[in-house]
Order: C-alpha cells, then structure tokens, then sequence
C-alpha cells in the first residue's frame, strides 16, 4: 500500500530536525521519532539531541560559568570592588543550564507542532526499508511507514567497561551537565579506546569529537573551582594541528588543571565514604599509582547510536571499525531511499552546524528540486578550553604532508589581548597562525587562533577561505582596532625567517 | 618606523598642545594615549560590570552591593599608556629614527620650525615630509565651554570621578563614553542636536539609542547647550548647563558634575605654516586633500591620517596608508592603500561592527530594486542563563542582486561585534556573495554564526 510519510527521520537532534522541519516547508508528510536510552547512571533528557541536552550548549554555558569567574579577578584591576576569594554554587549553575536546555526542548516540540511535523517519542527501529517500529517506553508498539528514511540517531559516549568499575562508577558527558550536586574533585579520563585481545594490544583511534570533550569540561570545572585532574595515554586533541594543541594543554596546566600524562586507569574501586579510588599505571615510570576522587569522567570516545536499529535487517551498510553508518556524498547509504545525517555517518566532522547544513540541503534535494550537496570542505570550529581554540581548514602537519613543506609558508604572531593588560593577565598561549601555500598570491590552506572569543574571530574567515581568500587578499583587508581579530590581518613573520613572532606596539 | 628599514634619515617631531584645562600626553598620537586604547579599556571596565550581574546568575556569590573605584580603573589605564609611550620611545630609538619632543611647523620650501617646551626653536631641512597631526576635540564656542567642559581629550586621565555627567553629542565618540560611563554606574545624560551616529547605518544607529536608553542612559533630543556656568567648585564640581531647543524657543536647565563635549574633531592644520610653503587645504573643514598616493599638491610634501580630506578617521587606515606610502617612496612598490570595504566598529554598550555600505547608502548608489537585506535578531547564548534583553541583538547582510548577489554590506549589533565583523571583511575583500555565504558551515554555539 502507500507509504504513510514522505519521510520519516528516526532522532530527533541537529541533524534530524532541520530536516524534518526543512523537508515540512515543502509541504511534506513527515515524522519524526526521538527516544533517549537513559545514561547507565540513569540520566535521560528530551527532544533536542546531543546538542542541546549533553554538547555544546550546556557545555558552552558552563564554560560561560568559568570565564566569569575569571572576569570576576579581572574586574578588580578595572576598579570593581569585588572581594576575593569568590565562591561558586554548582547547584545554581547547574539548575539555571538545566531549565534553559528544557525551554530549547519544548521550543523544539513547538517548531515541530507549528511546521505539522508529526512527533512520535519512541525508539524506532526498522521492520523493512519502508517499516519503522516504534516502542514507548511502556512497551506500546507503533507501526509507521515512510516513501523516505533519514537515520540520525547520533552518539552515545563509551565506557571503557574493560576497567573495573568504569561502568558502575563512572560518568560522561551524558551526566556531567545534570548532576544536581557539585562532582567535586574529578578526574577525567580520556584514553584511546584499548582492547586487550588474549595478550594482543589493538587501540582503536577516537574519532574527531572526542578529544575536546574532556578538556573542555577539565576546563570548566577548573575554572569554577574545582581540584580537576585530566588522565591521558597518549596526545591531547588528536586530529587537531598539535603545536595549538599543546598550546591549549599548557595554558591549562599553568592555570590550575592537572595532567597525569602517559597514564591509564586500570580499576575504579568505590571507598566506604562514596569516594571512588581509582588506580592507574604510569607509562613512563614503570609505576602502578592511585588516589580518590568524588568523581571519574570517562571521555574515550563516542560511539553511533546504531545497535537498536535493526540495519542488518535491512542491508544498511556500515563502517565495520566505527560502527558508523557508510554514506555516499548525497547522504545516501547502501539501501535506496534510506539516508543518514549527523554523527551517526561514517567520515563526516560530528558538529552541529554540519549536520542541521546536511540535513537541510538532504530535504532540499529530496523534496525541493534542488541538487546542491553538502561541502565538507574547510568546516570552521571551536574547542571552548579556557583559552578558546578556533580553526578552519589544514592543521600545519596535514599541510606540510599535502604539499610537502617547501611548498607552504606558515605565518605566525603571539599577540596579547588589549583587555588582558589592565587585568595583569597571561598571555603566553595566545597565538595565531595561517597556512598558506608558498607560490604567487599564496592561497589560505589553514587558520588557527588561540584567544579570547576565538569562534567570533574564526567564523568570518572561515568564508573569506571558502571564497579562496589569499595572504595578499588578506594583507589588504585593513583591521580593527582595537581587536584580537585584527592581528590576523597583521600577519607578516614566517616560521620560514626563525625572526621573533611577537607582536610589538600597534 | 617604515622609511628607517629603508636606511633613510628620519625625524619625527611630535608635540601635545595641552588641553585648555592643562592635560597633555606622550608620544603615541590620539589613538594611544585618548582614543582607541584607553577607550576600549574603560569600555571594558563597564563590560566587566555587567559580567559581574551576570555572574550570580551562573552560580558565583560574592559581596551584595558592587562599586565601581574610577581612581583604580584610571590608574591602571594611564600606566599601560604610559608604557606604550615609553616602547614607542624605545621603537624609534632602535630604528635609529631621531625623535623630538617639538611643535613643528614650515618656515620656508623644504624647511620646518621645531619649537620645544621651553621656546626653544630649531630649524630642520628634509627631501621630503609627512604631515600627520591628526585632529583636536572641537569646543562649542559658547560661554563657559573652555573654562568648565572637558572632553575626550580628558576623560581618560581625569583625576577625579566624572560623577553626574551630560555628554554633548552624538558622534560614536559621545555615545561610546556614555555608554561606559553609564556601565560604571554613573548617572549619565546625552544630549543631541540631531541624529545619532550620522554616516552609519540609521537603522543600526537607532537600534543602539535604544538599548543605551533601555539600560538607564538619559537622552534629550534636538538641544543644543548655549551656557555653562559653575555654580560650584570641587572634583567634581558642579556645573549649571543651559539648553535650547533646534525646533522651538524652549529653554531648560540641568545641574551635572561633568559636562562632556563630543561634537566632532578639527584637523590640526591651521598654525603648521602650509600657507608658507603652499599646502592648499579646505578652508572650511581644515582638511588636506591628497591624491591616490597621499601626496598633498606640493610634490614633496604627503599627509596621512586624519587630517586627510574624504577619508576614513581610523588607526589602522593611517597605519596601512603610512607604510605603503614608503614602501611606495623607498621600496619601489606600486601598492596603494585600499579605502573600500574598510571595517570598523563601535564600542557602545551593545557593539556594532559594519563594513561596507550602509543600507541608506546602498539604495542611494544601487536602487532599492537592485539591491536585498537579509537580516536576524539573535540571542547570544551567553545571554540565555541571566535573561538579559533577547532581541536586541541583530545581524544585516546586504547585497547587490546585479552582481550575483555580492555582499556589499555587513552589519552586526552585539557582543564582541569587532572580532565578527573582521573576518567578514576580510571576505568582502574577496568578493564574497550571499550563495557562499550560505555555504559555509557556522562555528555552534557562537554569535557569529547567526550571520552564515
């Protein structure tokens, strides 16, 4: 018989909903489905996805929690009467974050009634190509059908449950935004995933997300105040240009988050006064050490929420190492009329902005006579650490093994903020740095800046790289003053020349 | 500092004519020691006060009653000028650049007059000359201006809390400084003859008025001052300022500590001898045409800066046009400072960044047939969590249809607009349309993305 929907997209997250609410536009039939499995600690939220309910802005606001309480030194020097020490409330924070996030999910419960998007808040899985069964969290069952699908069920982040303990006793970022009381001393752990197989070593490599988790919360909860300590095996921010990223760990460090670098956990044991002790070898002594903290963040990776689903069911291909759904450059997988958006795609950067672009220009092609694919190329982002990190296009090592290092010119400053003067603050990590390719008007490959407020600066340049914007162009684009942005437009000293890159005087 | 990388024998004669209340300053020019830095720096004091509101809403607790010390806030301001004076000093001296500390002015062809502190003079022959000595506060010419009104060229070292203060002026020099005035606290009341922020964007100009007055700042529109009187003497004193209306023969009085004139900047060009050696200037704005190349109509004599006819008042114009006149002189390049699609912004309470054409001035140039705004409101998430205003902040792209649709004005209204808007020049600068504007995937959650 006919299909029920036009399309029916099972998650409803960033990539989901600006389908669905693109697709509504063309006056589509469409559904929707979205469910949330509660975190093992039992946490669950609503309609939204990562995003809004455990990602960036939860996590975006809390760093706005520390970053006040940084303005809060600041201010004296300009003169504000604000006495020190200050004292920070996790429970007020965290309830006025929680009630914010619950107003973007009924908002998005709203858009969905006024654009006539139908929402079933079940967990789907797929009976045929065109099936959907959904299941309440009562056990109902839904039969629905649908001319097209779109999966966007996301990530869920992993538990290291080869580490005893790591799953009774441990958090992720699932929990950590809606603890009603404060995690006190915590210990994040971020790890590359291992598996230990009769004696055989094999580490799996995180994907993109990751890696920024646990150092954008170690910084927010350093920053309002809590003992904060950051486990890792190997390197911070892999897949990232490393010399920023070694610039965001040490601005860290130097500001109070700890690092036990080259550890790994081994077993997380509950203490008698609820603490968990945790234990850990440290590579490079030899050595097997421990201590106790009121909290253990797991932050090892993510991984696509596609168990449930029933893909084999229906031939949906997908990645055999990540687990991820394998994607064609128009969104489609292995099964006509099944697609897929957002994290759950194997290859695609798992950012909000990528999925609701992709999910909107999949509705236009399906729907709106459009044949405009989604470009991955040069996507601009943020990691919101203390001192924030703001990127586009090829880290330094992804361009030297591109086009080789005699063929790019790397342009770099250490600037200091004008507002971090008056304030007597650091600014040794701020630094910027543009790629370019070596030959006649030396095109942008890359842009990395380390500052304050580093995804307002990024974001404009992240067009001009997308229009092809060169270093002359660049060089006659005059700045403003007085800006941290402008020192971009400021850029004349080469790694290439050795000479001092710090900015002097304007 | 450019023409000495080319080995040539530099002078560089700088002066502070003190203020009529006695303030003057150090080596740096305008934007150092009384515009753009002590500026941004005040502006972040206020900026710092709200974060401080903000604050216990994110779950910080500290002293119930906040003030604000303008003594600490001044201090600390002037010692960082004070030490880029001092690395101005130091920069010259390692370029081998010869400083004096001097009124300069022309005496004859190729010839000029430095006269110091202490009257006395010396006389210096040059190849060629740079006029740049910028501009001055200008005075309303009313009783009591000179004696009792201070202005920009005082505020940012005035030893003393401006207290109750009426900001004559609508320029972005007065609204600025009201704007941070109001956010340490301080009763403040602008008073304008006109419109507000006149060349920008009058929707944007308006949308600022708004939110400065919505957040507690008193605006008294179409008046003019005609009397300043003292009724008082003190740090601050207290002053008795009469108004006219510009519509009627309404008269009103008002009792304020500080009276703040801003009405606009005059170029100093009058007393530095050009009639002697034939620099022609506009007689009525003091202005000094040049050419595309800076050079005034005596051929070895250029001007940068903002004593410059038809040209924008800004920093890093003067910087960009300075270096490229020498690069042009000494280096044997061809480049020439590039005047269109220069970026700007505004430090009012709410920030406004702009690049391009203003959308009065688009439809004037292009027909408003030809030309399409797409525009937003936004709510800076930072904003959500101590419900502060959620629909003030707002975001202007306008484009020339004629021409692919290629953006030819940029305009953003909210925090941190000068870092936002930065970028996107430097886009505009690479000829970027709406299509690929709408390609390019946003940075979540920022302000900036409200724009792509």
């Amino acid at each position: 018989g006919k299909n029920e929907y036009d399309l029916l997209v099972i998650g409803g997250g960033s990539g989901g909903l600006a389908c669905a609410k693109e697709a509504a536009q063309f006056g589509r039939k469409v559904a929707v489905l979205d469910y949330v499995d509660p975190s093992p600690q039992g946490t669950k939220w609503g309609l939204g996805g990562t995003c809004v309910n455990v990602g960036c802005i939860p996590k975006k606001l809390m760093h706005q929690a520390a970053l006040l309480g940084n303005a809060l030194k600041d201010a004296q020097h300009y003169g504000w009467n604000t006495s020190q020490p200050v004292h920070h409330t996790w429970s007020v924070m965290a309830q006025a974050v929680q009630n914010y996030v619950k107003s973007l999910n009924w908002g998005h419960r709203v858009q969905l009634q006024d654009k006539k998007v139908k929402y079933f808040h079940m967990k789907g899985s797929f009976s045929d190509p065109h099936t959907i069964r959904g299941l309440t969290k009562a056990g109902k069952e839904t039969i629905v059908t649908a001319e097209n699908i779109v999966i966007a069920t996301g990530g869920r982040p992993k538990y290291p449950t080869h580490i005893a303990g790591a799953l009774e006793y441990g958090i992720t970022s699932d929990d950590l935004f809606w603890l009603k009381e404060s995690p006190g001393k915590t210990l994040l752990v971020y790890c590359p995933f291992i598996l230990h197989l009769s004696g055989v070593i094999v580490c799996i490599s995180l994907t993109n997300a990751s890696p920024d988790v646990s150092l954008e919360c170690a910084g927010f909860l350093t920053g309002i105040g809590l003992d904060t300590t950051v486990m890792m095996r190997s390197i911070p921010l892999r897949g990232f240009d490393q010399q920023m990223a070694s610039l965001v760990t040490e601005h860290m460090e130097s500001h109070g988050t700890k690092f036990l670098k080259r550890c790994f956990p081994t077993k997380v044991e509950k203490l008698e006064n609820n603490r968990l002790q945790v234990t850990w070898k440290n590579t490079d002594l030899g050595t097997e050490e421990g201590d106790s903290f009121d909290t253990v963040m797991w932050a090892v990776g993510r991984a696509p929420d596609t168990e449930t689903l029933n893909l084999e069911t229906v031939g949906v291909k997908t990645n055999s190492e990540t687990g991820k759904i394998i994607v064609d450059a128009s969104e489609a997988t292995s099964v006509p009329h099944i697609y897929a958006v957002g994290d759950i795609t194997e290859g695609r950067p798992e950012l909000t902005p990528t999925a609701i672009a992709a999910g909107k220009l999949l509705a236009r092609r399906l729907f709106g006579q459009s044949s405009e694919l989604m470009d991955y190329d040069n996507v601009p982002t943020t990691v919101f650490t203390p001192l924030e990190y703001g990127c586009v296009g090829l880290s330094e090592e992804a361009a030297v093994q591109r086009y080789g290092s005699d063929n790019i010119e790397v342009y770099h400053a250490y600037y200091k903020p004008l507002e971090f003067t008056v304030a007597e603050r650091d600014a040794t990590q701020c630094y910027i740095k543009m790629v370019c390719l070596r030959e006649r008007e030396q095109r942008i490959l890359g842009l990395h800046f380390i500052g304050p407020n580093a995804g307002e600066v990024i974001q404009g340049f992240a067009l001009g790289i997308k229009c092809g914007a060169t270093y002359t162009q660049l060089m006659k684009t005059i700045g403003i003053h007085p800006t941290c942005a402008e020192e971009i437009t400021k850029l004349h000293i080469t790694k290439r020349s050795g000479l001092d890159a710090t900015v002097t005087g304007c | 500092q450019e023409a000495a990388k080319y080995e040539k024998k530099v002078l560089v004669l700088d002066f502070v004519t003190p203020t009529p209340l006695g303030n003057s300053w150090g080596l740096g020019g305008t934007c150092v020691n009384v515009g753009c830095i002590p500026k941004k720096l005040m502006h972040q004091a206020a900026l710092l006060g709200q974060a401080l509101q903000d604050s216990r809403k994110y779950g910080w607790q500290f002293t119930e009653e906040v003030k604000h010390n303008w003594m600490t806030m001044t201090e600390s301001v002037q010692n960082y000028i004070g030490s880029l004076n001092w690395g101005y000093r130091v920069s010259l001296r390692e370029k081998n650049v010869t400083y004096e500390n001097a009124y300069g002015e022309f005496v004859g062809p190729h010839t000029i007059k430095a006269t110091n502190k202490r009257g006395i003079e010396k006389l210096y022959t040059a190849e060629r000359f740079l006029i740049a000595t910028g501009e001055r506060p200008r005075y309303l010419g009313i009783p009591g201006d000179k004696e009792y009104c201070i202005s920009s060229d005082d505020l940012f070292s005035l030893p003393y809390c401006p207290g109750k203060t009426l900001v004559v002026g609508a320029s972005y020099v007065a609204l600025e400084c009201a704007g941070f005035l109001a956010g340490l606290g301080l009763d403040v009341t602008v008073m304008v003859r006109s419109i507000l922020l006149r060349g920008f964007d009058q929707d944007i100009a308006n949308k600022i008025g708004e939110y400065m007055e919505e957040h507690g700042i008193k605006f008294i529109r179409q008046f003019v001052p005609i009397k300043v009187q003292q009724i008082e003497e003190g740090t601050p004193g207290r002053l008795k300022v009469t108004a006219k209306s510009t519509t009627g023969n309404q008269v009103i009085e008002g009792e304020y500590n500080t009276v703040l004139l801003a009405i606009g900047r005059d170029a100093c060009t009058r007393k530095i001898g050009l009639d002697k050696v034939g620099v022609k200037i506009n007689e009525k704005t003091g202005k000094i045409p040049v050419n595309d190349e800076e050079q005034t109509n005596v051929p070895y004599i250029y001007a940068v800066g903002d004593i410059l006819q038809d040209k924008l008042e800004l920093t890093p114009v003067a910087i960009q046009a300075g270096r490229l006149l020498v690069q042009r002189l000494y280096a044997g390049a061809t480049g020439k400072c590039d005047y269109l699609n220069v970026p700007t912004t505004v430090f009012t309470p709410l920030e406004y960044g702009a690049c391009g054409y203003s959308e009065e001035t688009a439809v004037e140039k292009f027909g408003e047939e030809n030309i399409e705004v797409y525009h937003s409101h936004f709510w800076p998430l930072e904003w959500t969590v101590p419900s502060r205003d959620n629909n003030k902040c707002y975001a202007k792209i306008i484009c020339n249809i004629q021409d692919k649709e290629r953006i030819i004005g940029f305009h953003v209204l909210g925090p941190n607009a000068g870092e936002i808007t930065q970028g996107f020049a430097a886009a505009m600068k690479c000829g970027v349309t709406k299509e690929q504007l709408d390609s390019t995937v946003g940075i979540h959650p920022v302000c900036a993305e409200v724009c792509t």
